[in-house]
């Protein structure tokens, strides 16, 4: 270890890793996880979520995490995200194509994928 | 990828409630529902609440499970880990342990519990948080920045003015300032300088030193290089009881990890400051705890206290300035250098700044180790955080300082702890232990108690200690036994004074506290026991007499059949009776009978 900034690429190296432990973010991204979501295919929705945060490097902002039913199973796989602001988007029948399309659009960019939302799909 | 993180704890008294057999059958689990690559298993220091081990910590959400067995871990990683359900049997209750308000009952996080919401996390910041056998954790949580900053931007004597000014004084006992120190072994002019950590922690009930050892190992190593960078040493030692092998083997992998990394070792930070740091195990003499016993014991002899001046600051390790502190007391100088001397003498009192660990232990509901400002209440520690003293029974006093502290009475149970006002209520901060006794703690008992520990650990090098706490030992023994005179209360306190005064070490000087500080507050119990030959508290077996209320005993028998020395006789259906001169005083009569028909008077 010859300097500081040795220090510091192994602090934003290990960010990632330990943010987690910090608890729960502003923005939440949480994925119906019940057997129902299971069984449609909710376990590569969460990955590619988890997966497309670490990626874009907002693990300080955005905490990924699982629910329980949510009471929709015929919309399953179901996604919320919920906003610093207090607003909820319900994003139903999830892929991870989808989840990496949200990420993009709505998680980096603001704005709400309106195409895949339950209004879209009633 | 890793969406969630699950720490176990892996201290000592989670690990001997099982918590390497709960981590084995996670990882098992995680692999049969092919989890693996997305939750990963951290194994930690420790949480501080030893009771309710083992304890489990599930991020991002921070659910706090306690008391968890192996047979729970499937369910935890279904409805949990898997299907993002929150198991609320295991979650920590607050309504159930203690007397958290009932609408936060299943605080299902962490820092939201009673328990830690008061507490104010310095010295162990990173316990039950990061990995400590991982150098990586520690230095994402800004671990050795301090030390960067201290060899690339300060000069030795601003480091000293800094711990100076954040009035950081001694947590292993005498609470002497921690800067004044460093400042007299950087005065001592010499070619070698040493830096020791006293990890002796020989106070019975006392674990926050092993804690951090165990969980945040790296931050003692950090502190030990800047206090060696402070006096001009190249060379530390770190002196571990041989009883802590988790700590040592968390010690020694911190070590070998800072040496891989070139933070111990030459040149460290391209600076021409050179450190490097070793182990020392003690066998576990409490007098190894005295500065100069626990310097001539990594010497290799025996561990004997030798007179002070000249002070280790001058004439130490091998004849060679030296600073010894307490592995707490390091701790709080990462911290100290980052955060500045005017953040933590933000905390605490005039005197007495920053946090203080305590060790609470006894008649309480929470036992573990707490981290409070200086200055925070008995009260607000025992009823607050420590959830009060269980099954009803009221607080009576409580013990700090251990065997060479003094008791703290109810009565004083508002006044605000810190060194000054321990000293003026007749006990002392020692290293932390907090022991809570409720009213079946007969006092003079507990006197008695540590007095045994002294006169065992006194390593007999000079007479007042070595004959005087054995003469004190035996008044006691007599006046529990209901031989006991008046006078033998004023022998107590002249031999006491003559202990304290003429002894070579702190062993000695501090061993007849808790018998004064006992007199002091409970001196009518001494009275009981010598005037009525009675026990107030029911301890002491020989004042007490076993009997049976023949109107509640319904002679059913069963006290007679348990009694080992055939003392108990009766017919069927009749009330029986206890021979006193056969009774043995077990107890196992009382603990029997179903109708609470035998008490002790």
């Amino acid at each position: 270890m010859k300097s500081v900034e040795e220090l510091m690429a192994i602090k934003a190296k290990m960010q990632d890793k330990v943010a987690v432990r910090r608890g729960v973010t502003d923005m939440r991204i949480v994925v119906g996880m019940a057997t129902c979501g299971i069984a449609a295919g909710a376990r590569p929705v969460l990955n590619a979520f988890v997966e497309g945060v670490n990626a874009a490097g907002l693990t300080e902002k955005v905490t990924v995490t699982q629910t329980g039913c949510i009471g929709i199973c015929q919309y399953e796989p179901v996604v919320e995200v919920h906003t610093p602001d207090g607003e909820k988007v319900t994003y139903v029948k999830m892929t991870a194509e989808k989840a990496a399309e949200i990420i993009e659009k709505h998680i980096k960019g603001g704005n709400v994928v309106t195409e895949y939302t339950i209004g879209a799909a009633k | 990828m890793i969406r969630s993180h699950v720490l176990i704890c892996g201290g000592t008294g989670c690990t001997s409630s099982g918590s390497v057999a709960l981590r084995d059958k996670l990882a098992e689990e995680l692999k049969a529902k092919g989890l693996e690559e997305e939750i990963k298993i951290v194994m930690t220091g420790c949480f501080g609440l030893c009771a309710l081990g083992p304890i489990m910590i599930v991020y991002p959400e921070g659910t706090f499970y306690s008391c968890v067995k192996v047979d729970d871990i499937p369910e935890i990683v279904e409805e949990h880990l898997l299907k993002g359900r929150i198991v609320d049997r295991l979650v920590y209750n607050d309504a159930a342990h203690g007397k958290g308000g009932e609408e936060e009952a299943a605080a299902a996080s962490l820092s939201e519990t009673q328990f830690y919401k008061k507490q104010k996390r310095v010295a162990l910041r990173n316990c039950g948080v990061i990995n400590p056998e991982n150098i990586e954790e520690y230095i994402a949580m800004d671990g050795y920045f301090a030390l960067a900053k201290v060899v690339q931007e300060m000069t030795p004597e601003e480091v000293i003015q800094t711990v100076l000014d954040s009035g950081l004084r001694g947590r292993g006992g005498g609470g002497f300032p921690t800067g004044r120190k460093w400042q007299f072994a950087r005065a001592s002019v010499s070619d070698k300088k040493y830096v020791v950590c006293n990890a002796d922690e020989g106070d019975p009930g006392a674990f926050m030193d092993r804690s951090v050892l165990e969980g945040d190992p790296h931050a003692l190593i950090e502190a030990m290089a800047i206090a060696a960078y402070a006096i001009g040493a190249d060379e530390g030692w770190v002196y571990v009881r041989a009883e802590y092998p988790i700590a040592v083997r968390r010690l020694n992998i911190a070590i070998e990890d800072a040496r891989k990394a070139g933070i111990l070792g030459k040149n460290i930070f391209g600076s021409d400051f050179n450190f490097d740091l070793h182990i020392r195990l003690g066998a576990g003499a409490f007098v190894c705890g005295e500065e100069t016993a626990l310097l001539t014991s990594i010497e290799g002899n025996r561990g004997e206290p030798r007179p002070r001046p000249p002070f280790p600051a001058v004439k130490g390790l091998w004849g060679k300035p030296t600073i010894i502190n307490n592995v707490e007391t390091y701790a709080n100088i990462p911290q100290i250098i980052l955060k500045g001397a005017e953040w933590f003498s933000a905390m605490g009192t005039e005197k007495s700044k920053g946090t203080k660990v305590f060790a609470l232990g006894g008649k309480i509901t929470n036992t573990g180790l707490v981290e409070v400002p200086m200055g925070t209440t008995l009260r607000e520690i025992v009823e607050d955080i420590g959830g009060g003293v269980p099954n009803g029974k009221k607080f009576k006093a409580a013990q700090t300082g251990g065997p060479s502290g003094g008791c703290i009475p109810a009565s004083l149970i508002d006044v605000p702890i810190d060194y000054d006002n321990l000293i003026a209520i007749g006990s002392m901060m020692g290293s932390g232990g907090l022991i809570v006794m409720d009213e079946d703690t007969c006092m003079v008992d507990l006197a008695k108690f540590f007095l045994e520990f002294t006169v065992d650990e006194s390593c007999g090098k000079c007479a007042p200690c070595r004959i005087g706490t054995v003469r004190m030992l035996e008044i006691l023994n007599k006046i529990c036994d209901g031989n006991g005179e008046m006078e033998d209360l004023d022998k107590l306190e002249e031999l006491a004074n003559y202990i304290k005064a003429g002894s070579l070490c702190g062993l000695g000087q501090t061993a007849p506290n808790p018998v004064l500080s006992t007199l002091r507050y409970f001196r009518e119990e001494y009275v009981a026991h010598i005037k009525d030959k009675k026990c107030p508290a029911g301890v002491c077996k020989k004042l007490l007499n076993y009997v049976i209320d023949a109107d509640k005993c319904k002679g059913c028998t069963l006290c007679s059949r348990v009694c080992p020395a055939g003392a108990i006789s009766g017919k069927v259906k009749e009330p029986h009776v206890i021979d006193t001169a056969k009774c043995i005083k077990c107890g196992a009569c009382m603990e029997k009978c179903k109708f609470g028909a035998i008490s002790k008077k």
